[in-house]
C-alpha cells in the first residue's frame, strides 16, 4: 500500500484475512512436515525452513508492507540479510574446517 | 561577533540571537541546557568531555603497567600506598599484582577502545559536527541522542565502580574469551558484560540516529556527492555499529547467561577449572565467543580508524587550501572498507585451529581490504602536492597522522598473512601495530580534530604555541613508547605477562642457555625501561593540551569572524557557537565540499552554500 | 529551524525519519537474533551424536502461540488503517485486542517455561535416570525433625540439588510424574519414541546422585531455547508497553496531530510484525526440528 492512495477499508481487511490464513496453513504445513515419517532430519530441516521463509514473506511483504516499500529500505535489508548469512556462513564453514590431520573424538 | 562579507546569506550575530523560533522558547534552566540536553551540540560536548576523561583515565592505567612491566613487584612510587588503600589486598604494599595487572590491562582495553575513542571519534565529533556539515537543524531524534549518551555515561559508571567491588574489575583481557571469562570466580566479568551491553545500547541508538540524519535531514542542494568526506565516514562508521554490534550483545547476553545461569554456550564438554572438571554441562563452543566478539571486534577497527580519517581529510584540504585529490574514489574507498570490514574478522584466529581454506579466505579478505585503505591514504598525501600548506597545530597532528597509520597499516600485513601470524600473534609486535593504528594514528586525529572545531565551539583559538609544545610532545614519545615494541614482539615477547615476560625467559634460559629459543635477550628486556620513561613524558606532553583546552575558553584568542579558517563547508557558515537549531534560516547547498582556490574567483574558497553567480557553472566536486 | 520530515515524508527517499530510523532498529535487531540463531545452529551442529534433544517441546502449545501473534499482528494492522480512515473506535477496539492476545502469549509462554522448570532430570546412584515433573517430596524439617511432604515447587532453591539439602529441609525422598530410563540418550530424542509410558516414580535420598530441573543450565539446547525465547518474550513486553502506552495515554496525540499518530501507530506495528517474524522462526526451529 503506498501513501498516495485512499485506503479501502473492506479491501484491507479482506487481504488481512488472507494473511491470517496463509500464515496458518504454512504453520500447519511446518507441523506436518515435521511428522512425516521416513525422513532423515537433513531433509525435513531444509522443508520446515523453506516453508517458514514463504511465512515470513507472506508477513514481511504485506503485512509490514514490505513489498510496496521505497528502494532505500530494500538497500538496507539486502545488506543486513547479506551480513547475516555472512556471519552464519563464514562461522559454519571455520567451525567445520580442521587443519588436516586432526583427530576427532 | 561579526558576520564577514565572505557568507552568504549574511547571519546574525549569536549574542543577538537568542529568543529565536517560530515561538520565542523560554531559556532552559541548567539541567535542561547542560545536563539533559537534546541539542546535538550540547551532547557532543558532553561526549566529548567524558570520553577525553576516560582517555586519560585509561593512560593512567597503562602507566600503572608500564611501571609494573619495568618494574616487576615494586611499589609504585607516589601512589602506591594509595593503591593499597584504595583497590586492597590486590595492591597490596602498594605493589601491582598479577590479578591487578590483568584487571587493568582488561580495563586500559575496554577503557580506551569503547569508553574512549569511539564515543570522541564518533559520537563527539560525529554529534557536533554532522548535523552542521549538511545544514541540519539537529539530529533526527534528538531525545534518543540524549539517551544514547545516558546509557554510554552510564555503562562508563559500571566500569568504572567494577574496580572497586571484591575481586576487583574484569581480568580477562577486553576481548573476554571464554571459558576464562566464565571461570574466573570475581564478579568484575559481570560488571563487564552488563556495562558493555549499556554501552553496546548506546552506540546502536547513536548510529541509527547518524544514518537516520544523514539521509532524512541533508539540507537542499546538499546531494550526496556533494557530502563533505567526514559526514560520509561517519555515515559508514553508522553503519558498521549498526550491523556488528548487535551479535557482539548477543554474545554478551549469553556470556551473561554462563555467568549467572550456568549455561554452556562457551563452556566445552570436559571442562577443567584448576584441575577439577568443572560443574557444567558442557556441549557448549569457545570458538563461538570468538567468532562473535570478532565479528565485532575487526569492523570496530575500521569504526576506530574511519572518523579519524574523516577529520584529518577535513584538515587537511583546509590547510592545503586545494581541493581534496580524488574525492570520488575516497568516497568508494570508504564504502568499500565499510564492506569488507564484516569479512576479515577471522585473521584474529589464525591460531584456533581453523583448516587451511577458511585460513586462505580470511588471508585474502584481509589483503584486499588494505587496498582501498591504501587508496585513502594515497588521496590524502597527493592533496598534499602543491599546496600552499599551513602549518597550523591541526595540520600538523593531520600530517602526523599520515606516516604513523602508514606505519600500524603496513605492519598489519604481516599479521594478515598466517604464515608470520603464527610467530607474531600475541606478541609485543601486534601491539606496536594497533597502538600505531589507534594511538599516534586516530588520537592525533583526534587531537587535530580537538584544535580544528574548538573555534566553532567556543568563539575563541586553543593556543597555537602551547598547540605546538602539545604536537611536538606527543609525536617524539609516542614513538619512544611504541616503535621499540616491535622488536620486543618480533624477538618473540608474549603480551599480558605481568612482569613484562621476565620470569619465563629466566626460566627458558637457566634450561637450555642464553641461546634458547624463546629467551629473551637483556637488550630487549631492557627497553621497558625506556617504554616506561617515554610514556611519562608522553603524559607530561599531555598536560599543555589539558591546560590550553580550559584556558582557551575564557582566554583564547577570539576567532575574527565566524569562519576563523576560511573554510567552505556548512559549519562555519553559521554563528559562533551555533544557536539552538544551528542555523537562521535553511541554507541551500551549491558547491562542492572542497572548493578551495577556484580560479577567477575573488578569495581563495567557495562556501558550499555561496549562490553560484549566474554566469558560474556549478564546479564538479573533484576540480583539478 | 525545527527538524523537518517528522510527519511527512522527504520527496527525494519518500520516508518520514521516524520510518527510516524503525527500519534501522529492525536491521540491527536481524543482527541480534541472527547472532543468536548463528548460536543455535553451531551448537547444534557440534553436539555429539544423539545427544540434541527432540521433541521436548509442547508442539501444540507453540502453534496456539503462533496462531495468537499472527492474529495479533492482523489486529495492529487493522488498527493501524483504522487510523489511516479516520475511524477511532475500531483503532481502540483493535489495538486492545492486541494487548489481550499479546498478554495472553506471555501467559502460555509462562506457562510452558514452569513446565520445563519442574521437569526433573535425577541421576540415581545405579546408573540410571528418572526423569519426569515434579509431584511431591518428602523432607525432614530440620527445627523440628518432623516429616513433611509438600506438592508445592520449591524454587530455585530446589532447582539443583546436591546433597539433598536446602537451608531448613533434608530431603528423603522426590516423587515425579515420570519415567525411569537405563541410558540417558533415550531421554533425547521423545518424537523417535512411540509410546513413553509414564507414571508416579518415587526415588529416595540414597539412590539420588544428583538432580537437576530442565532450567538453561541443563544443556546447551534449553540453554538457546530460554535465552532465545526470553529475549523474544522481553520484545513481546516492551512492544505490549509501547502499545498500551499509544492505547492508553499516548492517545490524546490523536487530537492534535492526527498522522502523527498514525505514524507512530504505523512503526509501532513494524516492531511488532518483526517480533511476529523472529516467532515464525523460532516456532520451527526450536519446536519442530
Amino acid at each position: 500500500m503506498s501513501e498516495s492512495h485512499p485506503v479501502e477499508y473492506s479491501a484491507y481487511v479482506r487481504r488481512c484475512v488472507y494473511v491470517f490464513i496463509a500464515v496458518v496453513c504454512t504453520t500447519a504445513l511446518m507441523i506436518g512436515i515435521s511428522f512425516l515419517p521416513h525422513y532423515g532430519w537433513p531433509a525435513k530441516v531444509a522443508l520446515i525452513l523453506a516453508v517458514a521463509c514463504v511465512n515470513a514473506f507472506v508477513v514481511a511483504g504485506f503485512l509490514m508492507h514490505l513489498l510496496s516499500e521505497k528502494k532505500m529500505i530494500y538497500a538496507l535489508l539486502a545488506f543486513t540479510v547479506f551480513f547475516f548469512a555472512v556471519l552464519m556462513g563464514l562461522t559454519l564453514w571455520a567451525m567445520g574446517d580442521f587443519p588436516v590431520g586432526t583427530q576427532m573424538h | 561577533m561579526e558576520t564577514t562579507v565572505h557568507q552568504f546569506p549574511p547571519f546574525r550575530p549569536a549574542d543577538t540571537h537568542s529568543g529565536h523560533g517560530d515561538h520565542a522558547h523560554p531559556e532552559p534552566g541548567f539541567w535542561e541546557k547542560y545536563i539533559f540536553s537534546t541539542d546535538h551540540k550540547t551532547i557532543g560536548i558532553q561526549y566529548g568531555i567524558t570520553a577525553l576523561l576516560f582517555m586519560l583515565f585509561g593512560f593512567g592505567l597503562m602507566l600503572l603497567m608500564r611501571w609494573q612491566i619495568a618494574h616487576p613487584g615494586i611499589p609504585v612510587p607516589f601512589i602506591g600506598p594509595l593503591l593499597e588503600r584504595v583497590l586492597g589486598q590486590v595492591a597490596a604494599g602498594g605493589a601491582i599484582s598479577p590479578e591487578l595487572y590483568n584487571s587493568f590491562g582488561a580495563m586500559h582495553g575496554t577503557i580506551m577502545v569503547f569508553l574512549g575513542i569511539v564515543p570522541l571519534a564518533f559520537a563527539a565529533f560525529g554529534n557536533y559536527v554532522v548535523p552542521l556539515m549538511i545544514g541540519a537543524p539537529d539530529m533526527t531524534f534528538p531525545r534518543l541522542n540524549m539517551a544514547s549518551f545516558q546509557a554510554y555515561f552510564i555503562g562508563g559508571l559500571i566500569m568504572l565502580v567494577s574496580f572497586f567491588i571484591p575481586g576487583g574489575a574484569a581480568q580477562a583481557g577486553w576481548t573476554s574469551y571464554s571459558p576464562l571469562a566464565t571461570t574466573i570466580p570475581t564478579d568484575g566479568q559481570l560488571f563487564w558484560i552488563i556495562g558493555m551491553i549499556f554501552l553496546i545500547t548506546s552506540s546502536l541508538l547513536g548510529a541509527a540516529n547518524f544514518i537516520a540524519t544523514i539521509i532524512q535531514l541533508r539540507a537542499p542542494g546538499m546531494t550526496w556527492m556533494r557530502l563533505p568526506w567526514f559526514v560520509w565516514t561517519q555515515f559508514v562508521t553508522a553503519f558498521i555499529l549498526l550491523l556488528a554490534f548487535p551479535p557482539l550483545e548477543a554474545a554478551a547476553v549469553m556470556q551473561l547467561m554462563d555467568n549467572v545461569a550456568h549455561t554452556s554456550f562457551f563452556l566445552p564438554t570436559g571442562l577443567a577449572v584448576g584441575g577439577q572438571l568443572a560443574n557444567v554441562s558442557g556441549g557448549g563452543s569457545p570458538l563461538l565467543w570468538q567468532h562473535l566478539f570478532w565479528f565485532l571486534g575487526h569492523p570496530e577497527v575500521y569504526v576506530l580508524i574511519l572518523p579519524a580519517m574523516g577529520i584529518v581529510c577535513e584538515v587537511i584540504a583546509n590547510n592545503t587550501r586545494k581541493p581534496i585529490w580524488g574525492y570520488k574514489s575516497l568516497v568508494y574507498a570508504v564504502l568499500a572498507v565499510g564492506f569488507l570490514s564484516f569479512i576479515v574478522w577471522a585473521h584474529h584466529m589464525y591460531l584456533t585451529g581453523m583448516g587451511t581454506k577458511i585460513s586462505t579466505f580470511f588471508q585474502a579478505t584481509t589483503m584486499i581490504i588494505s587496498i582501498p585503505s591504501v587508496i585513502i591514504l594515497t588521496c590524502f598525501f597527493i592533496s598534499l602536492w602543491g599546496g600552499s600548506i599551513r602549518f597550523n597545530t591541526p595540520m600538523l597532528f593531520a600530517l602526523a597522522f599520515l606516516p604513523m597509520f602508514g606505519i600500524g597499516g603496513l605492519t598489519g600485513l604481516p599479521l594478515g598473512f598466517n604464515v608470520s601470524d603464527v610467530h607474531l600473534h600475541d606478541t609485543y609486535y601486534i601491539i606496536a601495530h594497533f597502538h600505531y593504528v589507534v594511538a599516534p594514528g586516530t588520537i592525533f586525529a583526534l587531537f587535530a580534530g580537538v584544535y580544528y572545531w574548538y573555534p566553532k565551539m567556543t568563539g575563541r583559538m586553543m593556543n597555537e604555541f602551547w598547540g605546538r609544545v602539545h604536537f611536538w610532545g606527543s609525536f617524539v614519545f609516542m614513538n619512544v613508547v611504541f616503535l621499540p615494541m616491535f622488536f620486543q614482539g618480533m624477538s618473540g615477547m608474549l603480551r599480558r605477562m605481568s612482569d613484562g615476560g621476565a620470569n619465563y625467559s629466566a626460566a627458558v634460559n637457566s634450561k637450555a642457555g642464553a641461546d634458547a629459543v624463546g629467551g629473551l635477550s637483556d637488550s630487549i628486556l631492557s627497553l621497558h625501561t625506556g617504554i616506561l620513561w617515554g610514556a611519562m613524558c608522553l603524559g607530561i606532553a599531555q598536560i599543555p593540551f589539558i591546560i590550553n583546552v580550559f584556558w582557551s575558553i575564557k582566554h583564547g584568542e577570539k576567532v575574527k569572524n565566524d569562519n576563523p579558517w576560511d573554510a567552505t563547508t556548512l559549519e562555519w557558515q553559521t554563528p559562533t557557537p551555533p544557536p539552538h537549531g544551528n542555523f537562521t534560516h535553511e541554507p541551500q547547498v551549491h558547491h562542492g565540499p572542497y572548493e578551495y582556490s577556484v580560479p577567477g574567483h575573488a578569495v581563495d574558497f567557495i562556501p558550499q552554500n555561496e549562490p553560484a553567480g549566474p554566469a558560474d557553472k556549478p564546479l564538479p566536486a573533484t576540480a583539478h | 529551524m525545527e527538524i523537518p520530515y517528522t510527519s511527512k515524508p522527504r520527496p527525494d527517499t519518500g520516508l518520514y525519519n521516524a520510518k527510516l530510523g524503525i527500519w534501522l532498529f529492525l536491521a540491527s535487531e536481524v543482527m541480534l537474533f541472527g547472532g543468536l540463531f548463528s548460536a543455535y545452529v553451531l551448537l547444534r551442529v557440534g553436539a555429539a551424536p544423539g545427544e540434541w534433544p527432540h521433541g521436548w517441546l509442547n508442539v501444540w502449545l507453540g502453534t496456539l502461540n503462533t496462531v495468537i501473534l499472527a492474529l495479533s499482528a492482523i489486529t495492529t494492522l487493522l488498527a493501524w488503517v483504522a487510523c489511516k480512515v479516520g475511524n477511532f473506535r475500531k483503532f481502540k477496539f483493535f489495538h486492545a485486542c492486541t494487548i489481550a492476545l499479546a498478554l495472553t502469549f506471555l501467559c502460555v509462554k509462562m506457562y510452558e517455561y514452569h513446565d520445563k522448570w519442574i521437569h526433573y532430570e535425577i541421576k540415581m546412584t545405579d546408573g540410571r535416570f528418572a526423569d519426569g515433573h515434579f509431584e511431591s517430596a518428602v523432607y525432614v524439617d530440620q527445627a523440628t525433625h518432623q516429616e513433611v511432604e509438600e506438592h508445592r515447587y520449591r524454587g530455585n532453591a530446589f532447582s539443583k540439588v546436591s546433597e539433598g539439602v536446602t537451608h531448613h529441609y533434608e530431603l528423603e525422598s522426590v516423587t515425579l510424574e515420570g519415567r525411569i530410563v537405563t541410558d540417558e540418550k533415550d531421554l533425547m530424542d521423545l518424537r523417535a519414541q512411540k509410546h513413553i509410558e509414564h507414571g508416579s516414580v518415587t526415588v529416595e535420598r540414597a539412590h539420588i546422585k544428583s538432580m537437576e530441573n530442565y532450567g538453561p543450565w541443563h544443556n546447551t539446547f534449553l540453554a538457546i531455547y530460554f535465552t532465545l525465547t526470553g529475549l523474544h518474550a522481553l520484545h513481546i513486553l516492551g512492544g505490549t508497553l509501547v502499545i498500551g502506552y499509544l492505547w492508553g495515554p499516548g492517545r490524546k496525540m490523536w487530537a492534535t496531530d492526527p498522522e502523527r499518530f498514525t505514524n507512530r501507530i504505523e512503526i509501532s506495528g513494524l516492531f511488532w510484525h518483526f517480533v511476529d517474524l523472529v516467532w515464525i522462526f523460532l516456532f520451527p526451529v526450536l519446536y519442530l526440528m
